[in-house]
């Protein structure tokens, strides 16, 4: 409690900060929704990788609990084995991938048929199309999450939009994640929930239609030596978990990305230095390089 | 182009045949090696190469995302994930095409603003400019329709709103708005010929950057004191000096551009339009790309849709008349202390009117995006012209080497018996 009441008085610096400036924001804008807390990602910063033990705990998470009724369908079981994701074995993303059952067809005979999938397919989706999925959940179909964490985000704000850039900030969409799997609980006492809603402290108007998804000890994390649980078996590390997996759908390139990113800045920073000495070079054949104007007035004296 | 001057003597015997026949290659040393360029250019000269650069890297990229994207409703957000994560370096392709494009924005901004401030604009540039202008709109349409392509939400509600201001038009606003749908609300037909423009646009763009740059060979280059060459210890020739320096401040936006494009690849867009299009849910927020922030704001700053829509298109159609409405004789706002002031100050309202033009029209927005509005205009059509009247410039300097003396002591300019003053025979 004691950091929202930081977090309101933040709220209050900036509004009177912009109503100086003349640009008051209308008070309900500045509140309602509260900002997520940001998290430790190992994914974040110019070199960030995913914590390959986490994904895996994240994909066991999805697998047996948000599953049920969201869809994975732009992701195939090969990816579960490729490079900069969770890296199973592909002994294993066979095996599983042979769990599930995939439409396909039509045979020689034009029925359609069922079969035991292969790394190659893709996720089967939980309902055969939108409008089965919103009849089995009280009229909304439950959104796929392949690319949730880069669908989702929360406003910034002045400054912090522009220093995101600097600090490449790109995690906005995994902390609400995180902060709305954790932000079940009891409504304020004035606050009516309509039937079929959940209240939710970061869902963007406090109703949300997926009652709360995980339970502390609902999921069985794989045992170290000392036979404990790799992680804690509680909501928060399910939340990071999975939310670390669905980035890693999101975006199955970002080690990649960020790997070769490096190597084209590094090479452009060199090029960029030699470009300079060779211009500097270049111009002392007339004398160095001039630039702009005299500051005026004219100092020159004949 | 006959009257471009050459120095250039072919020295191969085929070189000779071809040079009577096509003299290409004379026009391309006349324009950029033997091109004289005024010697004190500072960076923000740079900018021009520096967009060429661009509209050839958003062509390149999106040839290749042509060849896997899918302009059907049903499979566009499929076919751009499938670029996303299948295509070998698909990821690459498409963001920087996505970031390229604000890339592009971000230099022809600073290109703007430069000609702004240099009086760039004036005589005996007004074609020249005006030809900007209309690569600027062009610029605009081109990358409004990409927006479209990935068929996000941003992208479905962006381009029913967008496509929806024509319907402001009295008369024939309705006709225009379904033939720009291909139907009666927006879908596939909009997706496919959204597309087929998109494809087209680019080559237009190059169009007119040739006749851009023409036309820019003809007077030659403005420079920083708004003088013009005088004699060849004004210039250097554009190859190597121009040259060097243009691969140089290139190189440096390439690091800018990669930042964006490795380490904050969706910062420049919106969350929304990774959710597929969906017509039956609008997004809270319906908000354009940042590039068009200004003049959104000022669209939504008249309470009439006509009203607006006009607003909005004489904001940038106006710039065309800068060459008439700027009174005043001096070119280089830094000989102009007064108009300098309010320079900075229309930079700062272009700056708050784009902040205005990302929050929801409602409240205070409204009338501070009213105030800078009516500021934007008037920036035109009273302090240009008046300014010119009432201002006392400080004195010029004789040439620009008299002028870059007082920073450094100039050596040899163009080489002797070079053509200074770039087409002073035509």
């Amino acid at each position: 409690m004691r950091e929202l009441g930081k977090d309101k008085m933040m709220k209050r610096t900036l509004l009177i900060a912009a109503a100086v400036l003349g640009f008051a924001a209308p008070a309900y804008a500045a509140g309602e929704t509260p900002v997520p807390p940001q998290q430790k990602w190992s994914f974040a910063g110019p070199f960030g990788t995913f914590d390959r033990a986490q994904l895996q705990r994240g994909f066991k998470v999805y697998r047996e609990v948000c599953s049920s009724c969201h869809g994975l369908t732009y992701v195939a079981f090969r990816n579960l084995s490729e490079e900069g994701g969770p890296e199973f074995s592909e002994a294993q993303v066979k095996a599983l991938a042979a769990e599930y059952q995939i439409t396909d067809g039509p045979n020689e005979a034009g029925d359609m048929f069922q079969r035991p999938g292969r790394p190659a397919d893709r996720f089967p989706a939980p309902f055969p199309n939108d409008n089965a999925a919103a009849a089995a959940n009280g009229g909304k179909a439950p959104p796929d999450l392949s690319l949730m964490p880069k669908a989702r985000t929360y406003e910034r704000g002045f400054p912090w939009f522009i220093l995101d850039v600097f600090r490449q900030y790109s995690e906005n969409g995994a902390d609400y994640m995180v902060a709305l799997l954790n932000g079940y609980e009891e409504p304020p006492a004035d606050f009516q929930v309509p039937e079929g809603g959940h209240y939710n402290h970061y869902y963007p108007g406090h109703v949300i239609a997926m009652p709360q998804p995980l339970s502390d000890g609902q999921v069985e994390y794989p045992k170290n030596e000392a036979g404990q649980p790799q992680a804690p078996e509680t909501v928060d590390q399910y939340a990071k978990d999975v939310t670390a997996f669905l980035t890693w759908t999101a975006e199955p390139h970002l080690e990649a990305r960020k790997r070769l990113g490096f190597q084209v800045m590094l090479f452009l920073l060199v090029l960029s230095g030699l470009l300079y000495f060779t211009k500097k070079k270049v111009w002392a054949r007339v004398g160095g390089e001039v630039e702009g104007h005299a500051t005026p007035p004219m100092t020159h004296n004949p | 182009m006959s009257e471009h001057s050459t120095t250039y003597v072919p020295k191969s015997a085929f070189g000779k045949w071809f040079e009577s026949r096509l003299p290409i290659a004379g026009l391309i040393h006349s324009s950029f090696i033997a091109f004289p360029v005024p010697r004190n250019l500072t960076y923000f000269w740079t900018f021009g190469a520096i967009l060429a650069f661009m509209l050839v890297s958003q062509i390149v990229t999106g040839v290749f995302l042509a060849m896997y994207y899918t302009p059907n409703a049903a499979m566009a957000f499929q076919s751009v994930e499938h670029i996303m994560r299948d295509v070998n370096y698909g990821w690459l392709l498409r963001y920087l095409h996505a970031n390229g494009a604000s890339m592009f924005f971000v230099a022809v901004y600073v290109h703007i603003f430069r000609n702004f401030y240099y009086g760039s604009y004036k005589a005996p540039r007004e074609v020249l400019y005006i030809l900007g202008v209309i690569i600027f709109l062009l610029m605009m349409a081109t990358a409004f329709m990409g927006y479209v392509l990935p068929w996000g939400q941003m992208s479905f509600w962006g381009a029913t709103v967008i496509t929806n201001l024509f319907s402001a038009i009295p008369g024939v606003g309705e006709t225009i708005v379904h033939y720009l749908w291909g139907g009666y609300s927006v879908g596939n037909p909009t997706l496919n010929r959204f597309f087929s423009l998109h494809y087209l646009l680019p080559f237009m763009i190059v169009g007119v950057v040739i006749l851009h740059i023409w036309a820019l060979h003809v007077p030659g280059q403005n420079n920083p004191t708004g003088i013009p060459i005088k004699s060849g210890k004004d210039a250097v020739p554009f190859t190597p000096y121009a040259t060097i320096k243009d691969i140089f401040a290139v190189v440096v936006f390439m690091l800018f551009f990669a930042w964006w494009v490795f380490y904050v690849p969706n910062y420049l867009g919106h969350a929304d339009n990774y959710i597929p299009a969906n017509p039956a849910v609008t997004p809270a927020h319906i908000v354009p790309e940042w590039y068009f922030l200004p003049f959104y704001a000022i669209l939504r700053a008249i309470p009439d849709k006509l009203g607006g829509v006009i607003a909005m298109i004489s904001a940038i159609l106006i710039w065309c008349l800068m060459p008439w409405l700027d009174t005043s004789k001096v070119r280089s706002t830094a000989y102009r202390p007064l108009y300098k002031q309010f320079f900075w100050l229309f930079v700062v309202v272009c700056v708050v009117l784009g902040w205005l033009g990302s929050r929801p029209a409602e409240g205070w927005y409204v009338i501070a995006s009213q105030i800078c509005t009516v500021y934007y205009f008037a920036h035109f059509l009273i302090v240009l012209p008046v300014l010119g009247f009432v201002e006392r410039p400080l004195p010029l300097p004789n040439s620009i080497l008299e002028s870059v003396m007082g920073v450094q002591k100039g050596g040899a300019g163009m080489p002797a018996g070079a053509n200074a003053a770039p087409h002073s025979k035509g």
